[in-house]
């Protein structure tokens, strides 16, 4: 068992899809936890991914793979997850504010977070408040990450949060902000709950906003 | 030898321009000296049609300072450059608004105190807003045109763009360290929209009596140099990626634009050499906008020396775009004294040096292999795709050549991916139909073949 969940770990590392779906399909044979299978191979490997890219030994091409060979493991993984019902970390709504069309960052993140095991619903770009918010009620969201690359549109951030609050919902969900010209006084001053520097620092935000 | 516009690199120097551009103002671009190009923006604030007013105010405050500056400093000539946000060309009556509030003030100092000045007019690509984009048949496109001709109505003097064909498959190509995609985004997507945009551009300048100036390749270059800086990149990608780009922005000078080409274009040393048009430039004084690992070094051959872009911003001398004007005017004030004394080759020379061996990307902006690449892409002939194979193919022999030397330092990880992308690049196939057959499936979904008139 030790060699499945170790090589399910590699696989993810090496962004080696066909090892991962192989060897998480043998694992659930061989009777082993999904649970375990998702901590201890997957959202372990991703956090050493994550650990690989902060040291400057990985580039973001070879976080997508790892990233794509997670998610096609995890496909596998989901209706046993569900069934032995095992919580995502938390609901993240994420996207990039009104009028801002730059997504490499924000994908990132989800990419990051999902890799983490939270769940992602992915607005994309140019997001109205008015979608963040209707989002938020949807899926009952743990989080709101917005993201910014321009400093015409940072001040989106604030209008979104103004919605949530407007909407009754500030209270419920936390709020994380991101992109180039964000500040942690900027985030402190529209209201938000935190900013993270990079998609991996992003992933203990959310962790510690949640409690998770 | 097939001839490019200059016989060596050696012939090239700043302030001088084999074909100098001449403004409606009278301002020579090229012509001998080098003159500071001014970009300003807004500092953080939404824009609608109830802070229109403002924005407007803001302008005209911001030129106002700006052209006061050069009055204190006796500075007589100065482009500025008025790039718009989204909002400014999607409501393009918005933007010419602020395009005739600027030239107003302009015109206004040059009755008062003689200062001559030009404007460029860069209208913002927001066909990139939809994914996939429709770049010629959607709306956004026509809106372009308009915000074009209305803004050259109103007093632009130089039309430029930051076009973004191919944009849409290159950056996730770039995420992916696809050269395949990057290939065929940038060799193939992107010449055939800058055939089509800049036909069009390039008539409206006519119509108007104004100068088609010149795209850039900032979506893609920059994008990649930005990323590798954020470590996201390897550096040697990004290296690649600038002189891949060079082919594509050389369209919009074949279709008829004369330069000034644009500022944040890095491959413009590129285009001066094989075309000898004017080009501005920007170094260490764009540190505002982003940070760049040549700020000395790009100013070896402008005719316009820029800051890029600089949110209006109060520091203790005053706000940030008569600083940046400041530090811009002393830069042109050197090299054109270095001119004057018969100094100018050398000063380009300090600038090349100080800068071309201090990290992996200013290999390939070296002056000398600025011009070989010049060469290597006339040499390849009139097709797009076979120019950006040579251009990729002399990038990765630089990036090799200076590992083998230890010219500079290549991290472990640099090497890996310098060995992975010259297996990629070697294995590239001769024709953009062959390529097309071979890119990865995931990408059929991100562009529109019939917006680029490709029909497979």
């Amino acid at each position: 068992m030790e060699a499945l969940l170790q090589a399910i770990y590699d696989g993810i590392i090496d962004g080696n899809k066909d090892q991962v779906t192989a060897k998480v399909q043998e694992a659930l044979d061989n009777g082993l936890p999904p649970e375990t299978i998702l901590n201890q191979g997957m959202v372990a490997a991703m956090a050493e991914v994550g650990r690989l890219f902060e040291e400057g030994e990985y580039f973001v091409p070879e976080m997508l793979v790892a990233a794509r060979a997670m998610q096609a493991g995890l496909a596998l993984l989901k209706p046993k997850l569900v069934q032995a019902d095992v919580k995502a970390a938390g609901k993240v709504v994420a996207g990039t504010v009104k009028g801002d069309l730059h997504d490499i960052g924000k994908n990132l993140v989800c990419m990051m977070l999902e890799g983490a095991s939270f769940e992602i619903i992915d607005l994309g770009s140019d997001v109205s408040p008015e979608r963040f918010v209707e989002a938020v009620q949807a899926y009952q969201a743990d989080i709101v990450a917005m993201s910014a690359l321009l400093t015409t549109t940072m001040p989106n951030m604030k209008v979104t949060i103004d919605a949530l609050k407007a909407a009754g919902l500030r209270d419920k969900v936390k709020v994380m902000v991101g992109g180039a010209p964000v500040t942690p006084e900027f985030a402190r001053e529209i209201g938000a709950d935190g900013t993270a520097p990079d998609a991996s620092q992003a992933v203990t935000l959310a962790k510690s906003l949640i409690g998770a | 030898m097939i001839g490019i516009a200059y016989k060596t690199a050696q012939e090239m120097v700043f302030g001088n321009a084999l074909h100098p551009v001449t403004t409606p103002s009278g301002i020579v671009i090229g012509g001998g000296a080098v003159i500071p190009e001014v970009n300003y923006t807004l500092p953080p604030m939404v824009i609608n049609e109830t802070t229109l007013p403002e924005v407007r105010l803001r302008y005209r405050e911001m030129t106002r300072r700006i052209l006061q500056r050069a009055v204190e400093l006796r500075q007589e000539v100065l482009i500025l450059e008025f790039e718009q946000l989204y909002e400014l060309t999607q409501y393009p009556h918005w933007g010419a608004y602020v395009t005739s509030d600027i030239k107003e003030v302009m015109e206004e100092f040059t009755r008062t105190y003689g200062v001559k000045s030009a404007l460029r007019v860069t209208i913002a690509d927001i066909r990139d807003k939809e994914r996939p984009p429709r770049m010629r048949s959607g709306e956004p496109m026509q809106t372009m045109l308009k915000a074009f001709d209305q803004c050259a109505a109103a007093g632009a003097d130089i039309l430029s763009i930051e076009s973004t064909g191919g944009k849409e498959l290159t950056d996730r190509a770039l995420l992916d360290g696809d050269i395949e995609g990057l290939v065929y985004g940038l060799g193939v997507l992107a010449p055939n929209d800058m055939v089509y945009l800049w036909d069009h551009i390039v008539a409206i300048a006519r119509k108007h009596g104004v100068i088609a100036g010149g795209d850039t390749a900032c979506g893609f270059a920059n994008t990649a140099m930005q990323l590798a800086h954020q470590r996201m990149l390897p550096k040697v990608l990004a290296a690649i990626v600038r002189l891949m780009a060079a082919p594509r922005s050389l369209v919009a000078i074949e279709r008829g634009a004369t330069g000034p080409l644009k500022d944040c274009a890095y491959e413009n040393p590129i285009l001066k050499a094989i075309t000898g048009v004017p080009i501005s430039m920007e170094g260490k004084t764009s540190a505002c906008a982003h940070s760049s690992p040549y700020g000395n070094l790009t100013a070896a051959v402008c005719d316009l020396w820029s800051n890029e872009s600089v949110q209006d911003v109060k520091l203790l001398s005053g706000y940030t775009p008569e600083v940046f004007t400041e530090m811009l005017i002393y830069d042109c004030r050197l090299m054109n004294t270095a001119l004057r004394q018969n100094a100018g080759q050398m000063l380009r020379d300090l600038l090349v040096q100080s800068d071309h061996r201090t990290d992996i990307q200013s290999l390939v902006m070296d002056l000398d292999v600025c011009f070989e690449t010049a060469r290597r892409i006339k040499e390849a002939g009139t097709d797009s795709y076979a120019r950006t194979l040579a251009a990729t193919r002399w990038a990765l022999e630089v990036l090799l050549q200076a590992q083998q030397n230890n010219v500079t330092e290549f991290s472990r990880s640099e090497t890996r991916w310098l060995n992975h992308l010259s297996n990629a690049i070697q294995s590239l196939p001769e024709t953009p139909d062959e390529l097309r057959h071979r890119l990865k499936t995931e990408y059929n979904s991100l562009f529109i073949p019939a917006e680029y008139e490709l029909w497979i």
